[in-house]
């Protein structure tokens, strides 16, 4: 098993979503990741799906997308060049003052930035590719995280 | 422009795609569809007496004619009645518009009185759905609608509307032409894909074709005849592609799979071209998968890419409508001479040939075999239930033209037999329509015989009765030390529950019991003559098996045979 990353052009109408989680639920694929969002057309969503699965499960996955109805194009990513983004949100427990003049500086460091400061904790947000998340998680991680939200990725493909 | 009604918009646009029938069961969500057909000529209404009898005839309606069979029922328990049909016509790949009513707008989501989320119950069993929720989409709804159901992989599309947009007004005017840059099927096949069929053709030596139930739905019988008569390949199909080619043609191995026949499985097994067409792979056809066809290439035609090398590993892929590229192959192959290979396929028809014990005992067989012979010549569509009697109506009824054959294959829905009838009945009226059946499912839609008798509809069941859930029963015998658990139907050996001659009579239509072998013609012939529904009342030999048998899980060649 690999992640994979698809991008599907699907028809802007109520119950898309639904038919695609379906999809995959029903085939027992399984979603590591989805994000969805209107494109330059409002009658056309784009959905960007981080997949687990191999090289034949894969191509099912393709396929099946396909068949429906309101999908319009299936991009396989994986493959190819590509840019791809996430956002993530980190709540790290900072109970005193120096801990948290700790985090910050550690978070001035990287480019990432905090986004909220509070009497406990700290949040902080980063965007960027996975191995960009990964590493400020890592960095975070010693600190104690409360809470993490993540967006899911979205990419483009880059036509370099 | 005039206003119309939006049930008045769905019946209209129904007209546009020719629909003559509608099997159907009314309720508060239909009822301003129902008074708009009141008025409409053109449309036959069928009330039937269960919301699933009118599926499934709407599906039998489809399977018979070509067209697309459409049904209508209520909201809530009306629109879940439908759903084990809609399922069957699904995984069979019937083209179907099932039209449920729903709950009034703005009580959507409220649990109002009636409500059922319809469309996402059906979400995985249709092809497409859609709630309308504005009037003026009834029409090009309607237009997309039957577009999807009929092109690419027919499928049925349900189409959701609420009572109120029943009622609301709109212009109709009906789109000529429909644009969805979303769904574009793929028909004509890849010319170099096909050159590489022909290619292998020439190169095989043991070559064979396996086609599906996607020749009947493209129509592709003739195609497939020319194609297997000139390129001189013999073909076996699935149960669901019986009536694709005919049996009685000498290239002809009969059913492959679980209970087909041996020589056909001992074909598969030993080919090293397999060029299945329109057909799925599916388990009850392949057996266990890793040595499915071990020595062969395989070809794969098909006009859903999602299907080819879904099970199988494809060598060749082509996608597109079987019709068009079983055309095309035909005029790039050659005749292939492999004397061996027919002869080897010759002496497994000749040693292991499909057959029961012909003792003076009432076996279903039999039964099925004398069916087909005194029809012979006439018009005949066959419908089954599900078990060991659409087993046997598969094997000894020899189907030599498409759309004589409607069975729930994909799904295996008992009860869908008689309400098949019907549909095909109401299709082509002047077809002899047998449901073959057995006691257990002609129970599961026994009701409709009263729609039978009412709109003069003249099936002929034929109940293969042996008291029990035969299939079921079998697997038990083979399988599980002949514990049979809860699979007894009859109260005792001579106390079959129900009496069905009674039951028929009830009904107002013959019955007619038979215990005796030499009485099967009598009753058959007699069957054949009365103008109305009769019920035939086999008591077949309570523990007969079909055979042969492949194991669920065993490779295809390792069969179980029967005492010959
Ligand atoms: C709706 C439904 N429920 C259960 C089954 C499982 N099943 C398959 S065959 C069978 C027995 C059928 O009995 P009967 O109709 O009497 O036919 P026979 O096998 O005896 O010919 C059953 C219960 C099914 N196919 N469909």
């Amino acid at each position: 098993m690999s992640k994979f990353i698809i991008a599907a052009l699907v028809e802007n109408k109520f119950g898309v979503l639904a038919r695609i989680s379906g999809l995959f639920s029903a085939r027992g694929f399984n979603i590591s990741s989805l994000a969805v969002g209107e494109t330059e057309d409002p009658e056309v969503s784009r959905m960007t799906i981080v997949v687990d699965a191999d090289e034949k499960i894969l191509e099912q996955v393709k396929k099946q997308l396909n068949k429906l109805i309101e999908v319009i194009t299936v991009y396989d990513l994986t493959g190819g060049e590509y840019v791809d983004r996430e956002l993530i949100l980190v709540k790290v427990k900072a109970a005193s003052t120096d801990i948290r003049e700790k985090i910050v500086q550690v978070v001035d460091s990287t480019g990432a930035e905090i986004v909220d400061i509070g009497k406990k904790s700290v949040t902080v947000e980063e965007s960027g590719d996975e191995h960009r998340i990964k590493a400020l998680v890592e960095l975070l991680r010693p600190y104690g995280i409360l809470e993490i939200v993540r967006t899911g990725k979205i990419a483009l493909q880059s036509d370099a | 422009m005039a206003k119309l009604k939006g049930a008045e918009i769905l019946v209209k646009s129904l007209c546009k795609e020719g629909v003559r029938h509608i099997f159907g069961y009314p309720g508060g969500s239909v009822l301003p569809l129902y008074d708009a057909l009141y008025d409409e000529k053109s449309i036959t209404f069928h009330l039937t007496r269960h919301e699933q009898g009118a599926v499934h005839a709407a599906d039998g309606y489809a399977r018979a004619t070509g067209e697309v069979g459409v049904c209508m029922a209520t909201s809530g328990p009306g629109a879940t009645n439908l759903v084990t049909g809609i399922a069957t016509a699904h995984m069979d790949s019937i083209p179907m518009i099932a039209i449920t009513g729903q709950v009034k707008s703005v009580l959507i989501g409220n649990d109002a009185f009636q409500e059922a989320d319809i469309v996402g119950i059906t979400r995985s069993v249709t092809k497409h759905n859609y709630l309308i929720k504005d009037v003026s989409e009834v029409a090009r709804t309607v237009k997309e609608a039957f577009h999807i159901a009929r092109t690419g992989r027919p499928g049925p599309v349900l189409i959701d509307l609420p009572v109120d947009v029943q009622m609301l007004e709109a212009e109709f005017e009906y789109p000529r032409t429909i644009e969805m840059r979303s769904y574009n099927p793929v028909l004509k096949g890849h010319p170099g894909q096909i050159k590489k069929i022909a290619d292998a053709v020439e190169k095989s030596q043991r070559p064979l074709i396996y086609a599906g139930g996607g020749i009947i739905l493209s129509g592709a019988s003739q195609e497939l005849t020319r194609f297997a008569r000139k390129s001189n390949l013999p073909v076996t199909t699935t149960m669901m592609g019986l009536g694709g080619f005919p049996e009685d043609d000498p290239l002809s191995l009969g059913m492959l799979g679980m209970h087909g026949t041996a020589y056909a499985n001992h074909a598969v097994q030993e080919a090293d071209l397999i060029i299945a067409v329109g057909a799925r792979f599916d388990d009850r056809v392949t057996g266990r998968i890793d040595d499915f066809a071990p020595r062969s290439t395989i070809v794969h035609i098909d006009v859903d890419p999602s299907s080819v090398g879904k099970n199988v590993k494809v060598d060749i892929p082509v996608i597109g409508d079987a019709k068009s590229i079983l055309a095309d192959l035909t005029s790039v192959v050659n005749r292939k001479e492999c004397p061996e290979w027919h002869e080897k396929i010759s002496s497994w028809k000749k040693q292991l040939p499909l057959t029961y014990r012909k003792d003076d005992k009432l076996r279903p067989q039999y039964v099925v075999e004398r069916i087909c012979e005194l029809t012979k010549g006439r018009d005949v569509i066959v419908s089954t239930e599900v078990g060991q009697n659409q087993m046997w109506a598969a094997q000894f009824y020899t189907y030599t033209r498409p759309r004589t054959w409607l069975s729930s294959g994909g799904l295996g829905t008992m009860g869908y037999g008689l309400p098949a009838a019907i549909g095909a009945k109401v299709g082509c009226p002047d077809a002899v329509v047998f449901d073959i059946a057995g006691d257990g499912s002609i129970q599961m839609n026994i009701q409709e015989l009263a729609t039978a008798v009412i709109e003069k509809l003249p099936v002929k069941i034929a109940i293969l009765n042996n008291g029990w859930l035969g299939m079921v029963r079998q697997w038990q015998e083979l399988f599980y030390k002949k514990r049979y658990a809860f699979v007894g139907l009859a109260e005792d050996v001579d106390k079959y529950c129900p009496d069905f001659v009674k039951l028929a009579e009830s009904y107002g239509a013959l019955g007619i019991r038979v215990k005796e072998k030499n009485q099967v013609d009598a009753a058959i012939e007699k069957a054949l003559e009365v103008d109305g529904p009769v019920v035939m009342d086999f008591v077949i030999e309570r523990e007969e098996n079909v055979y042969p048998m492949v194991p669920a899980g065993e490779a295809i060649d390792r069969m179980i045979h029967g005492l010959a």
